[in-house]
Parts: C-alpha cells; structure tokens; sequence
C-alpha cells in the first residue's frame, strides 16, 4: 500500500476560465488547459510522454486521448482514456502515479474539459439528463439526477436526524469561498433561507442544494518526486491514493448512507501514514449537498451520523476548523462534468503552493482532495502535500 | 406543441425476460439460489453470495418496505410532466434484495421510510407491465 508513497508529484496545474465560455469548444477547451499547464509546468509539449484524457460528452471520440494528442502533436508512449465520472479525476492521477512509479512513463500531462451548459443542443441537454440509471430498473420510474441523491439525503436525515439547514449549510460555505474567488461561476453570497427558499426540485433538495452545469477546462503535469526538483514552480507531492468502487446502479447500493468514500480514505490515509487530524483544507466532491455531509463522515472527519452537526457554524469555511471547497466547488466554482473534480486537484495545488490570495489557506501544507462518481458509485481520495513527507 | 416523448419503456433482454413475462401476468419475479437459499434482484447468470449458476425463477411476495424516497417536482422529462409531484422510491422486498419503483396509491407526502408496501401493475403496452408500489 506505501508503493506509490511521495513517489509523485504535480508540477503543473491550471485551469481555463469557467462558467459560460460559449466562445470554445469542448476540445479547445481541453487543449487550452493542456496549454496553460505545460506553461505553469515550464516545459515545452515534447517533454510529455504520457497523456491522459476524460470522455467529452458532447464532442465524444471513440479514441478520445489520442484525439487530443493528434490534436496538440503529441506522441506519447502511455495514452489512456478514463472515465469513471466525478470519480475520474483521482482515478486518471492514479493511473498516471502508478505508471510514473513503474517507469511506464515521466511526465504525464492530464487534461479534462467538457461545455455542458453551451456545447449541447437541446436533445443532447435531455438525453444528458435522462439516460442516468438502469434503462430496464430505474428509468422506467423517472427518477431526475437530483432525486438519485434525495434518495441518499432523505435516508440520511431518517437515519441520524440531518436538517436541510444542515444540507444548505454547504452550499452557503462554497458560496461564500466562491465570492473571494474571481474565477467562479456564481458569485452572489448566499444565505441557509436562500437555500430553503429556492425552488424544490427533488424533495428534500432544493435548487440550490445542487451544483451547476458549466464549460470549462483544467489540467495537471504530473512526474516523478525525482524529477519534480527540476520545474519552474515548487512541486506538491502525492502521499496517498485510495479508490473504492461499490455500485453502478444506486438501488443495487449496499448501503445509501456509508460510501465506498470510506475504503477510498482509509487506503490513502494508510499509504501517506497520516489521518483525518493532519488535514488542512479539503476539497471534496460537492455535486450536491448531502454528498458532502456524508463524505465527511466516511473519510472519517467526525463519526458516522455527525456530518451534518459538523457543517454548522462555519466549520468548514475559511477561517473553520476544516476549510473546504476553497474555490467554490461544484456547488458555485463550475461543474462541466466529468472534469469537475479537477478543478479541486488545480485548487488544492495553488493552496499548497500559497498563490490564493483572500481565500488562501493560512499555512495549507496539507491537502485531501476526493472524487466521487455514478450516484456514490465510484470514490477515489488523494493527499497532497507541500512537503515530499 | 409536440406530443410529449413517451416514457421509457422497458426493452427486455435475454436475461431479464423471465422478469418482464412475469411482470406481464402481475406477477413479480426474482431469483433465488436453491444451492444457498440467496435472493437476488437484478437477473444475474449466477448467484452473487456462493456464485452457483442454477439460479431460479421464484414468485416474490410482492411486498415490502420503503427503505428511501424522494418527491419529484421537476421532472427528468416532458414523459413525467404530468406525474409531477411522484414518489420515486427504494423499496426492500421482503426477501430480501432491494429495487427501485414508485409509490402510488396515496398523496406523496404519505410516504416515509419504512413503510409497508405491496406490489401493483401498471400496464404501459401489450407485452410490458411496470411494477409500482402502493401502501399496504
């Protein structure tokens, strides 16, 4: 499990502008982060000998990875594609680490972006939205993607008592991160009572319990801890990994209030030898506001049933025992999809590095970051560190 | 204005179609393992606990309990526009494997956890009937 301990690093990191960017497509956007990261890295693209992608969902290619790589003429020897949805990110960074760690590859460039809010017509807009879940078990049944996640909430408020303040309590912490952050979507701050006020979609989620559809990009440079001395900016180290993986189909979960989140964080914890006590900011995945409450709880923040007493008063906003979501999250930074979880990778490396100006972290050394995928389906957790530990 | 779209409905396959015949004569089926005794919903080739392949076709009691729900307001589709506000539910069969539906038969904010529910038909096409459940 300590294999891929401090074996890696990120050295370069950035994201395109997000929210509505109607004037880029969806692989533009892909290869303008790949641009900005290479520059923030320092290194030129014949430098890169490993390329990673996400699936596009509107500008989809059978052999996505290589496409982008024809795309900027790159010609790397390890070429993947990944798509484990907001689970992909982490799954992508452990993909590259391993193949970093074995020698497969050096330097590998990682590179998502989707345009969801301006790249779909309106056909693809509701096929996005009504081709989640089994097509003989559940769609039948016309459940929305946000009552995928009511389904966890509600079970989650029976079963421990958690309030919709609580649930909004969330969505009013990355608010308020996103308004110190000029990059993000949504901006306004935001009350508990806005978030009970605003329009119910899938009872007990209201509007604002969920996050946003946004275009956007973001991409890292990742190689050896080894190498990692010879960039432009200082490198931020991977200590641990972990993935958990424990469903497809949300009425075929073992459990709707304990996620694989849990095995995810006890396997990273367990290979960078340190625990929920040695975090300085987190960014976990916010695609809606139960989901944080309960990641929370499995990564082992504060007992199981307790998430929702731990998001009250401003815990986990700037200043909190536990910031998290620095740059706004899902919830108010931006969401394209499967790329969305990348934005937490790009913001956990500028805290490590101190270049957050009014929403920085205040001596951030480090970092846990997670993915989450499908309805609670797939779980990966990263931690990061300013040192090499 | 366009017709709304249709809901989706179910295409069986090879292997849930023994489900969606039964389904036909409303009568709700799920495998069961004669080597351990084990129930399982969806169809499967084997056994999930002890891997047998001998699965069989069993008659389920049909009822069950809530185990989680939502009220729908904004529905995934123009299909569900006029079901709005509806019930999407988990329910746990009384033997045991769990599968999703909706609650109908009462006002949606009837509904709670743990409800005792039993199966009920709706039949959308000559050859496909959808399972819903309703207050026992």
């Amino acid at each position: 499990m300590e294999s891929l301990r401090s074996q890696v690093a990120i050295v370069g990191a950035a994201d395109t502008e997000v929210g509505v960017v109607p004037h880029l497509s969806a692989t533009q956007l892909y290869v303008k982060a790949a641009k900005l990261a290479l520059e923030d890295a320092g290194i030129t693209k014949e430098q890169v000998d490993g390329l990673i992608t996400c699936t596009s969902f509107v500008e989809p290619y059978m052999y996505h990875a290589e496409m982008i790589a024809e795309y900027m003429q790159i010609f790397p020897r390890y070429c993947l594609n990944v798509a484990t949805g907001g689970g992909t990110t982490l799954a992508i960074m452990h993909h590259a680490a391993s193949a970093i760690a074995t020698g497969v590859c050096n330097t590998v460039l990682i590179t998502m972006a989707d345009n969801m809010l301006s790249g779909l017509s309106r056909d693809r807009a509701i096929e996005a939205m009504s081709t989640a879940g089994h097509a003989q078990f559940e769609r039948p049944y016309g459940p929305p993607i946000p009552g995928f996640y009511a389904l966890i909430a509600q079970a989650h408020m029976h079963a421990y008592g958690t309030t919709s303040e609580q649930l909004a309590a969330v969505a009013v912490a990355c608010r308020k991160h996103a308004s110190l952050n000029p990059a993000a979507q949504m901006r306004q701050p935001i009350t508990i009572d806005d978030v009970l006020n605003s329009k119910m979609i899938a009872h007990p989620l209201h509007l604002l319990d969920c996050s946003l559809v946004s275009d956007g990009g973001a991409a890292v440079v990742m190689t050896s801890a080894e190498r990692a001395k010879d960039f432009k900016n200082r490198p931020v180290y991977m200590l641990g990994v972990g993935e958990g993986h424990s469903h497809e189909h949300i009425s075929q979960a073992r459990s709707l209030t304990t996620s694989a989140a849990k095995e995810a964080g006890e396997r990273a914890y367990a290979m960078a030898g340190l625990g929920p006590k040695d975090i300085d900011v987190a960014e976990l995945y916010d695609c809606f506001t139960p989901v944080v409450i309960i990641e929370l709880e499995d990564l082992g923040f504060c007992p199981k049933g307790e998430g929702g007493r731990f998001v009250e008063g401003g815990r986990i906003e700037l200043g909190g025992e536990l910031p998290l979501n620095t740059h706004g999250g899902l919830m108010s930074h931006c969401h394209p999809g499967h790329p969305g979880s990348l934005f937490s990778i790009t913001e956990a490396v500028h805290q490590l590095r101190g270049e957050c100006g009014p929403r920085q972290v205040k001596e951030a050394e480090i970092a846990l970051v997670h993915g989450q995928g499908g309805i609670m389906s797939t779980h990966c957790s990263m931690i990061l560190g300013k040192e090499r530990g | 204005m366009a017709a709304p779209a249709s809901k989706p409905v179910p295409v069986p396959t090879r292997e849930t179609q023994p489900y969606w015949e039964g389904c036909k004569q409303h009568e709700l089926r799920i495998q069961k393992c004669p080597a351990c005794g084990h129930h399982q919903f969806y169809p499967r080739l084997y056994c999930t606990a002890c891997m047998s392949d001998r699965v069989e076709w069993v008659k389920a009691s049909g009822r069950g309990k809530v185990l989680s729900f939502t009220i729908v307001y904004r529905p995934v589709t123009q299909a569900f526009a006029a079901d709005v506000p509806y019930v999407v539910a988990l329910i746990t069969l009384d033997e045991g494997p769990q599968l999703m539906s909706n609650v109908v038969g009462c006002p949606p904010e009837k509904v709670q956890i743990g409800m005792p529910v039993e199966v009920t038909f709706e039949d959308w096409t000559e050859d496909i009937s959808v399972p819903k459940f309703k207050p026992v």
